[in-house]
């Protein structure tokens, strides 16, 4: 029941988009066409829901203060938190190397619609933020970074689909020349998080 | 590229760190960086120090890489890039741990998340990997500022219009709508200025202005 209501909260209530502003900019980028859109949410939440765990198991085991007990009395009260940005980035940056280099390998098809977006996923902020929260907020077993990994992931997916909807129809109505493009697209993404924020304050 | 000697500060070099300023501004033009800018600025001091951080760390980067343009690998740049980047900023996060801890907790994930701010791999993939390390120096600082510009106004109309207040970094607090203009005038703030969303339409507000004094930049 925790982990259901961990899911919810993650997609909705803390929507990586709307309430972080993070993945941004491929966000405003990518957002032209539905189905390119869906492509970049799928590569998100894939590498999201697999890297927030592996982060997890990082922090656990190696970067909080105290987790190198398991090496012995004298590792005990080594603390390598300082290290985290660099070991997340680069467990993230190799992570979605390895998965270009299987998807190419195994799934051509997918690699065709999927390849671009792919190295673009190294450099989105929603991927760190992902293990940076899943560090700062503490969650206390795998399942549930797990579980928050893949709810963030699917509120990105969900966010970038939408807004490319709007996009598609927003072509042909008139908009000011000077807020045609970004403009636009930042007052839309505004006010789809003024709809999001209704799903505040919902306690589960 | 042509060797001739040129000053330091030549009219070329001083056009590095002013453009990004106006018309090369990295949020409102080449739209980068959009991701941490916008979660920092419901106070005026988060907002400063972050303009900060940004600019020494896209500064400083935009110098190493290219100091070490000519033995990076193309294959693995952007690993390296990654790595130079996450080094400074955890010498950054550090200091601001240390030096101002309440700031630092304000902006909590951010500081972290300036390693993926794509002003910074931008800047490094466009003009880092390519050009001499002094001019890279100055179109780093010059976008970090253009950055910070805009992260301030941001965060003035919020915090004004918001709280009613204008907080900095050493000054503290100041009240700049008195409160005689609450009880007397029955003023209220506008607290939906501090929701997230707000600033996203601040910035469409900002662009809005910018392309329509300035056609250029319309439809590029």
């Amino acid at each position: 029941m925790e982990l259901l209501n961990l899911f919810i909260k993650s997609i909705f209530i803390d929507n990586m988009v709307f309430a972080f502003f993070l993945g941004m900019c491929s966000f405003i980028a990518v957002s032209k066409n539905v189905e390119t859109a869906a492509g970049l949410g799928l590569a998100v939440t894939f590498v999201l829901a697999i890297t927030v765990p592996i982060d997890y198991l990082l922090n656990e085991f190696v970067l909080k203060p105290g987790a190198l007990a398991w090496l012995g009395d004298s590792f005990a009260d080594v603390d390598l938190s300082f290290l985290s940005f660099i070991i997340f980035i680069a467990v993230i940056a190799s992570f979605v190397q390895l998965v270009e280099m299987i998807v190419e390998k195994f799934a051509p098809a997918l690699y065709s619609s999927l390849g671009i977006f792919l190295p673009l996923i190294a450099v989105n902020c929603a991927i760190l933020g992902g293990s940076l929260f899943m560090q700062q907020r503490g969650y206390e077993s795998l399942a549930e970074a797990t579980v928050f990994g893949l709810g963030s992931g699917i509120g990105w997916f969900l966010a970038i689909v939408g807004i490319a909807a709007i996009n598609e129809k927003i072509k042909y109505s008139h908009v000011p020349a000077a807020l045609k493009g970004v403009g636009i697209t930042f007052i839309v993404t505004g006010l789809m998080g003024i709809a999001f924020m209704s799903f505040m304050g919902i306690k589960l | 590229m042509a060797e001739e000697k040129e000053s330091l500060f030549s009219k070329k070099n001083l056009q590095l760190l002013t453009g990004p300023l106006g018309s090369q501004n990295p949020i409102t033009v080449q739209v980068l960086g959009i991701c941490s800018a916008l979660a920092v600025t419901a106070k005026v001091e988060s907002a400063i120090v972050m303009a900060l951080a940004v600019t020494i760390v896209v500064g400083v980067a935009n110098m190493a890489i290219s100091l070490l343009r000519k033995t990076i690998p193309n294959r693995i740049r952007i690993i390296v890039q990654l790595l130079v980047v996450a080094t400074l900023v955890i010498l950054v996060d550090q200091i601001l741990k240390a030096f101002s801890y309440g700031v630092s907790k304000q902006l909590s994930v951010y500081v972290g998340l300036i390693i993926t701010n794509c002003i910074v791999m931008g800047r490094m993939e466009a003009f880092g990997l390519g050009n001499k390390p002094w001019p890279s120096l100055l179109d780093g600082l010059g976008n970090g500022l253009g950055y910070g510009m805009i992260l301030v106004i941001i965060a003035v109309v919020r915090e004004l219009f918001g709280a009613g207040t204008i907080t900095l970094p050493i000054a503290g607090e100041l009240r700049i709508i008195p409160e005689a203009f609450y009880t007397a005038c029955g003023y209220e703030n506008c607290g939906f200025m501090l929701m997230p969303p707000m600033a996203l339409i601040i910035v469409a507000v900002i662009i809005w202005i910018q392309r329509s004094r300035n056609k250029d930049l319309i439809k590029k």
